[in-house]
């Protein structure tokens, strides 16, 4: 929003007609982009053929486009930690990382489990312009996991929450998990749990508990204590006949659970990071801050398991859980530092490097786990539609060739605390348009003003 | 070698050194006049954010006794809860141009972490569940005093091996040195991913104190914190007692050349019976005496070592 961060060179204008030509088209071939009045007015090979006369044209050849980025699990930290992230700060990370719209988690101080806290999040997040910024709510007041937060006053608020979450916390009494599943029900809500017995893996528990934790003395974080919840909940969700989502999935046993969930046609959905996609419990060594993530990063064979299990559709989709912190957070004894890593910037390039560039997926299933489906289990109406005539022109256009080298200080995060420093990544994001208002191009950010 | 931040970053040969050295300045001990001249001008802080009575005071006897100026830090209450982190602490106090940091801290990796960010030499004095490494170098000095030399010994290792950082130093220390080192603890009171180190180490691992006894040079009874009784990590205290504890019967099991460590402070009546810890082969204060000793050698090889040549230098974690 910033006015220093909005170059005067800028060439596409808004509210003009504008054609992009020769992207491949999320996987389905090379095609232009019709863009009239913030919606997709015409997609595929032909479509220059409907664009008006003096319509812009943006030259995409070699790139692809897909739908605007859609992440169901952000940190922003507004209100309570501003030093960390601010909702305005967080969005520019967001756009420069492809991103259409972010889902703000509801551990924030205050937590985010009122009517009112959800519409201020919301309100913010239009007022700085560079993705929707739809609030999460809390699962239960103040996250302390005892009573049901207003569920149904904040899905009928301005800001339409339908994704609750005590994200940071396990709900993990299962009588309360069973009433919010119950309750959500009415209005299509649905649960996004954060799986961590805390009797298995308490508030210390910081390193995969295996032969590692074992050698360095970290307290063990089991991955049990991940999949038993993963299989209550699963239960729980079939014998309410709710919708359960399972946050930042992180073990080979949780997926095999999940696959099973999925055979019995019980409506569980699941996400796995990026960090869990690639960075493994051995960087732990050194005893690097920066890695300290909850739940931890895992043994290779976990991380292949997340692989194999996003490619075949047991995990639905890729979210962020983007986690900024102040550097004075992250600079203690190791259990002492705080949980969480930075992502939305990198994100695209990760999954594209792991994913993508391997074999492992199609951009069509980038689309599919990036945009599509975060946006069909959050309920967005406005999001994820896909590259279709009339959907609004939500868009990231990908440089899937690009050799990106990540640097901590470029980022637009208020936050450095950035597991990617100084890794090549193959695949990076050119351009972000938010209802057919360019947000991000090349790392620079534009806000609602521009 | 300019830290010691764990057993690890010593070569066989630097243990030996250390141990040799430590033979020396345990002369000085039994000496009317303690002081050698050799760390004078020298400045060493023994920073302690966990209490250690009996580490902090043999550290600082054994600056003292080289001449270094040592000063007592506590961490208490810092960091976290006033806003500042380690780091900013850590570098505060290099930044007055000290020599070395003692560092005792309550979490694991802590040492290695402030070696990271500050400039001067970094000994870790014990850090959480992970290290204590000036501790197994004393506990290998007690042994080969009495024993000789250890290759081809066979010592046990029993109690709570998973909280004990004591038994992570000692492990790597002995098989370093040549020895056979068994492990006799319950399950819940074995670290993670054992299986893996009895596979990559050679660890043997029992939970049967009484058919391990008999075949020991040495057994190193480990402490049981009085806070894990109530973790669920055993029954009762009298069970452990009975399965795990070297009491007075056991003491015949050991063959009679054998010897019976305790890095302290000990648990009359449970991991070892006050038989077993006065008996003629304990060398339970043998330890603490040695621990004066070998931490002058280690301050000599970390600070004097550097400055005579005798040391290479190279390896250190910078
Ligand atoms: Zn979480």
């Amino acid at each position: 929003m910033s006015a220093e961060t909005r170059p005067n060179t800028e060439s596409l204008s808004t509210g003009s007609p504008l054609l992009i030509t020769g992207a491949d088209l999320a996987g389905a071939g090379a095609g232009d982009l019709l863009v009239i009045d913030g919606r997709i007015a015409a997609a595929g090979p032909d479509a220059g053929d409907q664009a008006p006369e003096g319509a812009q044209r943006y030259h995409a050849e070699g790139l692809v486009a897909l739908p605007g980025l859609v992440d169901l699990h952000t940190h922003l930290r507004e209100p309570g930690r501003e030093d960390s992230e601010t909702i305005e700060t967080g969005s520019q990370a967001a756009a420069a990382g492809g991103f259409t719209a972010v889902l703000a988690m509801a551990n924030t101080s205050p937590v985010t489990d009122t009517a009112e806290s959800a519409e201020r999040i919301w309100d913010l997040g239009q007022r700085a312009g560079y993705v929707d910024v739809h609030p999460v709510g809390a699962v239960t007041k103040a996250l302390a996991g005892e009573e049901l937060a207003e569920l149904g006053l904040m899905a009928r608020s301005r800001a339409r929450v339908r994704v609750f979450s005590d994200d940071g916390k396990c709900v993990h009494d299962a009588r309360v998990m069973r009433r919010a599943l119950e309750y959500i029900r009415s209005f299509d809500g649905v649960i996004s749990q954060h799986s961590q017995d805390p009797s298995l893996a308490g508030p210390t528990a910081c390193c995969h508990e295996g032969e590692l934790s074992g050698r360095l003395g970290l307290p063990g974080w089991p991955g049990v204590a991940e999949e038993s919840i993963v299989a209550r909940d699963v239960m729980l969700a079939r014998h309410t006949g709710s919708r359960v989502h399972v946050a930042h999935v992180s073990t080979a046993g949780s997926v095999e659970v999940l696959r099973w969930a999925k055979a019995q046609g019980i409506d569980a959905t699941a996400e796995v990071t990026p960090h869990h996609l690639l960075l493994t419990t051995d960087l732990l060594t050194t005893y690097d801050t920066v890695f300290k993530v909850n739940p931890p990063l895992r043994p290779q064979e976990d991380v292949e398991a997340l692989r194999e299990a996003l490619a075949d559709g047991t995990i639905d989709i890729v979210a962020t859980d983007h986690a900024p912190h102040v550097r004075q957070d992250k600079e203690h004894a190791f259990t002492d530092a705080a949980f969480g890593m930075l992502g939305l910037e990198t994100a695209l390039s990760v999954i594209s490097t792991v994913m993508v560039a391997q074999g492992r997926m199609t951009w069509a299933d980038v689309a599919r786990t990036m945009s599509t489906d975060p946006a069909r289990i959050a309920r967005l109406t406005d999001q994820g539609q896909g590259l279709t005539v009339g959907a609004p022109a939500n868009l990231t256009l990908v440089d899937p060739d690009r050799k990106v080298t990540v640097d901590a200080a470029n980022s637009k995060s208020l936050s450095r605390n950035n597991p990617w420093h100084g890794r090549e990544l193959v695949g990076g994001v050119h351009l972000t348009m938010l209802r057919g208002r360019v947000t991000a191009r090349e790392g620079l950010v534009w806000g609602a003003q521009a | 070698m300019k830290h010691l931040l764990s057993i690890a970053d010593l070569s066989r040969e630097e243990i030996l050194e250390i141990l040799d050295t430590a033979v020396s300045m345990h002369e000085v001990q039994h000496r009317d006049v303690k002081k050698l001249p050799t760390l004078r001008g020298r400045t060493i802080i023994n920073f302690f954010f966990e209490d250690s009575t009996r580490t902090r005071s043999s550290f600082e006897l054994a600056g003292k006794w080289l001449s270094a100026d040592t000063i007592n830090l506590t961490g208490k209450g810092t960091s976290v809860s006033k806003g500042e982190s380690l780091r900013d602490t850590v570098k505060t106090i290099d930044a007055m141009g000290v020599d070395m940091m003692i560092i005792r801290h309550m979490a694991s990796g802590a040492p290695a972490q402030i070696a990271r960010w500050t400039r001067c030499s970094i000994v870790n004095a014990g850090d959480g569940m992970h290290e204590h490494p000036s501790q197994a170098l004393l506990d290998a000095y007690t042994m080969r005093q009495r024993l000789g030399d250890l290759e081809g010994r066979h010592v046990a290792l029993v109690g709570d091996l998973t909280h004990s950082r004591v038994f992570r130093s000692n492990v790597l220390c002995l098989q370093k040195l040549g020895a056979k080192v068994t492990l006799v603890a319950p399950a819940t009171l074995m670290p993670a991913g054992i299986g893996a180190w009895s596979a990559h180490d050679g660890l043997e691992i029992s939970h049967d104190l009484d058919a391990v006894l008999p075949a020991v040079d040495a057994v190193m009874m480990l402490r049981v914190q009085r806070e894990r009784m109530s973790g669920g990590f055993f029954p009762t205290a009298r069970e452990y007692a009975v399965t795990y504890g070297l009491t007075k019967d056991r003491l015949a099991l050991l063959p009679d050349h054998a010897v019976i460590c305790h890095p302290g402070p000990m648990n009359r009546g449970l991991e070892i019976s006050g038989d077993a810890a006065d008996a003629a082969q304990s060398l339970v204060l043998d330890q603490v005496s040695a621990g004066v000793a070998v931490r002058m050698s280690i301050l000599y090889h970390l600070l004097a070592g550097e400055s005579s040549g005798a040391q290479s230098g190279e390896g250190s974690a910078a």
